[in-house]
C-alpha cells in the first residue's frame, strides 16, 4: 500500500466573467493567501511549487517565469506544467511520493477575460499545416465530435440539453459560480447554432478564477488539518493530436487516465464505489461521453441516466454539483482545479446548499479543452 | 530514504542545425527513436513519457506539447509537458526522476524538441514577449540587452577582461569539432570575438550560441529494471532546481543565487560536501561565454570571481583538471533552447560511461554535472549524474 497524499488546504477566488479589479497575478495571489491560511503554513515551509500555465493563454513566452512571486516562492525549487491544474496536482503528487518533499504547493488560474480573441487562440493548437488552413472556428471540431455521439446513438439532442438544464440549476447554489440560472430544455435547444449541433447553450462560458492547494505527506498530515482530503488515485493519459488519427466517439484518454486512477486506487468497480463526480462538461455532451469514459455508466446510458435525474443533487450518482464548466464557467487550465476544489468541499460536508449526504469518495476529471486529447482524473476520499 | 534510484540508460541526440527540414515533431520522433534503440527497447517497454519544450511562440503552436505528443511516443500513454524555461533541458530528467522516483512508473522517456526556425524572421522576436507586458515591454527590449547588463557587472564587479571571457567561446566552438551534433564547431581565436558583430555591448556575436533545432531524449528507469537493461547504468544522484523573482532589476546581476540554491539541493541528495573536489566533470549552460563562468560560480565549482582564473590556468580545458562543456557546448554545439539541456546531460552520461570518443575526458570520471538557466535570468536547473 502505498503513502497517501493529503489536500492540507484549498484557497480560491470565486469564478467571474470578468474581474477587472484584479490582475492575474492577484488573483493567485489572493487564492496563495487563503490557501497558506487554512494549511498554517508560510511559503517558507513549502518544498516545492507546481505551477499551470500555457504561453498563449497567459499571453507570454516561457510564462513560466511569473509564477513564483505572488505564491512567496521566490528562490524555491519552482515548475510548471502546461496542461490542466490536475497534471500538476498529478506531479504534486509524485513529489510527495518520492518522500524527498513533504508540503508542495499547486496553483493554477485563469485569466480568460484577458483574451480578446479566444477562438483565433485556439485555432492555434490546431495542426499548422494540415488543419489550420481550414480556417473554421474550434466549434466546428466539437460539433463534429457531438454529432458522432449522436449519429452512435449514444445520446439524444435533449439527453445532452438536459445537462446544461442540471448543471446551471446546480450553479445557482454555488456562491463561487458565475453562471448558475434556470433554464429549460427547449431554451437549450433553441439557443443560437454556434457549429450544429452545438448550441450556444451547450457551451460552457469562459470565466476568471485561480486555486491553490496545500498538499502534504500522510506523515504531517494530521499536524496541518483536523479535515484531510486525501489523493488516492490519480491518472492522465493523452490520445492523438491530429484530428484524422482519433477516436470520434470515445473519450479514449480519459478511459486510459480513469482505469490508471482506480488502479491506484484500488478502485475496482467505479459505479458502485464512487459516490459523487465532477466531470468536464465544457460542450454539453462531454459530461455524458466522459461520465461513460469513466465506467460510472455503460455506453449510451448516461443521457438517459440524466433524464431521469440519477446524476441530480438529490440523483443516485450526483455529477457536478458545483455547476460544472457549463454553471461555473471553462476556466482553461483552472478547470480541472475547480473540479477538485468542488469535491473537496463535498468530502469535507462543506458545500452547503449543494451538499451531497455521505459524500465519502468521489472522483474529478479533467480534458484540457477543443482541439486537444489529454485526460486528467483523481479519486478523492474523505478521511 | 524512501525515493527509488533512477538511472539513465539511454540516449540520443539529433543533429543541431538551423533551419532543419523536419517539423518538431519530426525531431523529437528521431530523438526518441535514438534512445530506444541505444538501449534496445521499443515504446511498449516505455511506461510512461515526459516531454520538455518552451516557448510555444517559436512555432506559433498553442499548445505545443499537444502538438508534439505523436513525435514523442506520448500517444494513449500517461504523458505530460514541463518547462523551465531555458533550464527546461536539464529540468527534463528532474521530471523524469519524479515519475520513476515515486514509484509509479518503472520506465520514462524523456524527450525535449526545439524547433527555433520556425520563428521568422528571427526567434528573438518571440523573446520579446517574455517581458512584462506593462513595465518592460513597452522599452521595447532584446533579450540580449539584459544578457549585456548581466555581463557588464560581472566584469565590473571582479575585474575581468572581455579578452578573458572571449576565451570560454574559443574553447567550446572548438570542443564541438568532435561532437556529431554541433551546429557551431569552430577553431577561432580571441580576436576573432572581439572583432566579431558588437550586438549590445559588451555582447559581441561570437560570445553568443546560435539559433538552432534540434531534438534529444534519454531512457530513465528504476534501478531493477535498469539493471536488466545495461551493465552501464548512469545514476541520477542528486536533482536541484530554483527560480528568482521576476523583477530582474532588483537581483544581484554578479551572482546567481538561483543557481546556488538549486546546487545545493542537488549536492546535499547526492551527499556531496566539497563540489570543488567531488564534480569531475560539468556541463555549465553557457548560452552566453560569460555564463559559463557565471556558472561555475554559482555551482560553487569555483570561488566568487575566480572562475575565470581556472579557465586562464587551462583547468576547463577537456585534457584540464576540471573540464567545463566538454561537449562544445551551446556555444559549440548549437542551442536548440529545451533540447540545449538535455545534450549536456547526455554529454555527462557518455563521459561517464567511457563512451565519449574523441571528446573523451581523461581520468575515467565518476561524478558530473549538467546544468541550465533561463527565463528572465532567473531559473536554474542542476542534476548530479554517478557511475
Amino acid at each position: 500500500m502505498r503513502e497517501r497524499v493529503a489536500i492540507a488546504g484549498v484557497g480560491y477566488t470565486a469564478f467571474t466573467s470578468v474581474s477587472p479589479g484584479v490582475s492575474y497575478r492577484e488573483l493567485t495571489y489572493e487564492a496563495a493567501v487563503k490557501a497558506y491560511e487554512e494549511a498554517g503554513v508560510e511559503p517558507k515551509d513549502v518544498d516545492s511549487f507546481v505551477c499551470t500555465s500555457e504561453d498563449f493563454l497567459e499571453g507570454y513566452s516561457i510564462s513560466d517565469e511569473y509564477c513564483n512571486d505572488q505564491l512567496g516562492a521566490v528562490l524555491k525549487p519552482v515548475q510548471t506544467i502546461p496542461g490542466d491544474f490536475m497534471h500538476s496536482l498529478a506531479v504534486g503528487v509524485m513529489h510527495i511520493l518520492t518522500g524527498k518533499f513533504d508540503i508542495v504547493v499547486v496553483q493554477a488560474l485563469s485569466k480568460a477575460s484577458n483574451m480578446k480573441t479566444i477562438p483565433e487562440m485556439i485555432n492555434f493548437a490546431l495542426d499548422p499545416v494540415l488543419n489550420r488552413p481550414l480556417d473554421v472556428t474550434p466549434y466546428a471540431v466539437a460539433g463534429l465530435e457531438m454529432n458522432r455521439f449522436l449519429v452512435e446513438g449514444r445520446a439524444t439532442r435533449e439527453q445532452c440539453a438536459a445537462v446544461v438544464v442540471k448543471n446551471k440549476a446546480n450553479a445557482l447554489l454555488n456562491p463561487l459560480a458565475g453562471y448558475g440560472a434556470s433554464v429549460t430544455v427547449d431554451q437549450v435547444l433553441e439557443s443560437e447554432p454556434v457549429a450544429e449541433p452545438v448550441h450556444l447553450l451547450d457551451i460552457a462560458p469562459y470565466a476568471d478564477g485561480a486555486v491553490v492547494m496545500v498538499l502534504c505527506s500522510e506523515r504531517l498530515a494530521s499536524s496541518l488539518t483536523d479535515k484531510p482530503v486525501w489523493i488516492t488515485g490519480i491518472g492522465w493519459s493523452t490520445d492523438s493530436p491530429t484530428l484524422e488519427s482519433r477516436d470520434w466517439v470515445d473519450a479514449v484518454a480519459v478511459k486510459l487516465a480513469g482505469d490508471m486512477a482506480y488502479r491506484m486506487a484500488g478502485i475496482k468497480c467505479p459505479a458502485k464505489e464512487i459516490d459523487l463526480a465532477e466531470v468536464n462538461d465544457e460542450i454539453s455532451f462531454k459530461e455524458l461521453q466522459h461520465l461513460e469514459a469513466l465506467r460510472l455508466f455503460d455506453e449510451g446510458t448516461a443521457g438517459k441516466a440524466t433524464e431521469d435525474g440519477k446524476t441530480s443533487l438529490e440523483g443516485t450518482l450526483p455529477v457536478n454539483t458545483s455547476g460544472g464548466g457549463l454553471g461555473v464557467g471553462h476556466l482553461f487550465e483552472c478547470s480541472g482545479a475547480q473540479k477538485v476544489l468542488e469535491l473537496v468541499l463535498q468530502l469535507r460536508g462543506e458545500a452547503g446548499a449543494r451538499q451531497v449526504a455521505g459524500a465519502g469518495v468521489g472522483v474529478a476529471q479533467a480534458w484540457r479543452g477543443i482541439p486537444s486529447t489529454s485526460a486528467a482524473v483523481a479519486v478523492l476520499c474523505a478521511d | 530514504m524512501a525515493y527509488r534510484r533512477v538511472a539513465i540508460v539511454g540516449a540520443g541526440i539529433t543533429k543541431f542545425v538551423r533551419r532543419a527540414q523536419e517539423t518538431g515533431k519530426e525531431l523529437a520522433f528521431q530523438a526518441a527513436k535514438m534512445a530506444l534503440d541505444s538501449c534496445g527497447l521499443t515504446m511498449k517497454d516505455i511506461e510512461c513519457v515526459s516531454l520538455g519544450t518552451a516557448p510555444d511562440a517559436f512555432d506559433g503552436v498553442h499548445m505545443k506539447g499537444e502538438y508534439l505528443s505523436d513525435g514523442s511516443g506520448g500517444w494513449r500513454k500517461p504523458y505530460m509537458r514541463h518547462f523551465v524555461g531555458g533550464g527546461t533541458g536539464v529540468f527534463a530528467p528532474i521530471h523524469g526522476w519524479f515519475h520513476v522516483a515515486s514509484g509509479m512508473f518503472d520506465t520514462c522517456l524523456v524527450v525535449c524538441s526545439e524547433k527555433m526556425s520556425s520563428c521568422h524572421p528571427h526567434p528573438q522576436g518571440a523573446f520579446k514577449t517574455i517581458f512584462d507586458h506593462t513595465t518592460e515591454q513597452p522599452l521595447n527590449p532584446t533579450l540580449i540587452w539584459i544578457f549585456a547588463l548581466e555581463m557588464n557587472r560581472y566584469m565590473q564587479t571582479y575585474g575581468i577582461t572581455k579578452e578573458e571571457i572571449a576565451l570560454v567561446s574559443v574553447k567550446n566552438k572548438k570542443n564541438a569539432m568532435d561532437h556529431p551534433s554541433a551546429q557551431l564547431p569552430m577553431e577561432i581565436t580571441v580576436e576573432d570575438v572581439l572583432n566579431s558583430e558588437v550586438l549590445a555591448w559588451p555582447v559581441n556575436r561570437l560570445d553568443i550560441s546560435p539559433a538552432s533545432d534540434g531534438a534529444a531524449a534519454i531512457v530513465l528507469a528504476s534501478e531493477h529494471v535498469a539493471k536488466r537493461i545495461t551493465d552501464k547504468p548512469v545514476w541520477i544522484d542528486g536533482v536541484g532546481w530554483n527560480l528568482d523573482t521576476a523583477y530582474w532589476a532588483t537581483r544581484d546581476l554578479a551572482y546567481p543565487r538561483y543557481v546556488e540554491k538549486a546546487a545545493r539541493m542537488a549536492y546535499e541528495m547526492a551527499g556531496i560536501k566539497e563540489p570543488q573536489k567531488e564534480i569531475e566533470i560539468a556541463e555549465p549552460y553557457d548560452p552566453f561565454d560569460y555564463k559559463e563562468l557565471h556558472h561555475m560560480e554559482g555551482l560553487l565549482l569555483a570561488d566568487r570571481g575566480k572562475a575565470v582564473e581556472m579557465l586562464l590556468d587551462g583547468k576547463t580545458q577537456r585534457d584540464g583538471d576540471r573540464p567545463m562543456c566538454p561537449s562544445g557546448g551551446a556555444l559549440g554545439v548549437g542551442n536548440p533552447i529545451a533540447a540545449t539541456g538535455l545534450m549536456k546531460v547526455i554529454e555527462i552520461f557518455l563521459q561517464l560511461r567511457g563512451e565519449a570518443g574523441k571528446r573523451q575526458v581523461p581520468g575515467n570520471p565518476r561524478c558530473g554535472l549538467a546544468q541550465a538557466w533561463g527565463d528572465l535570468m532567473q531559473v536554474g536547473t542542476v542534476v548530479v549524474l554517478r557511475r
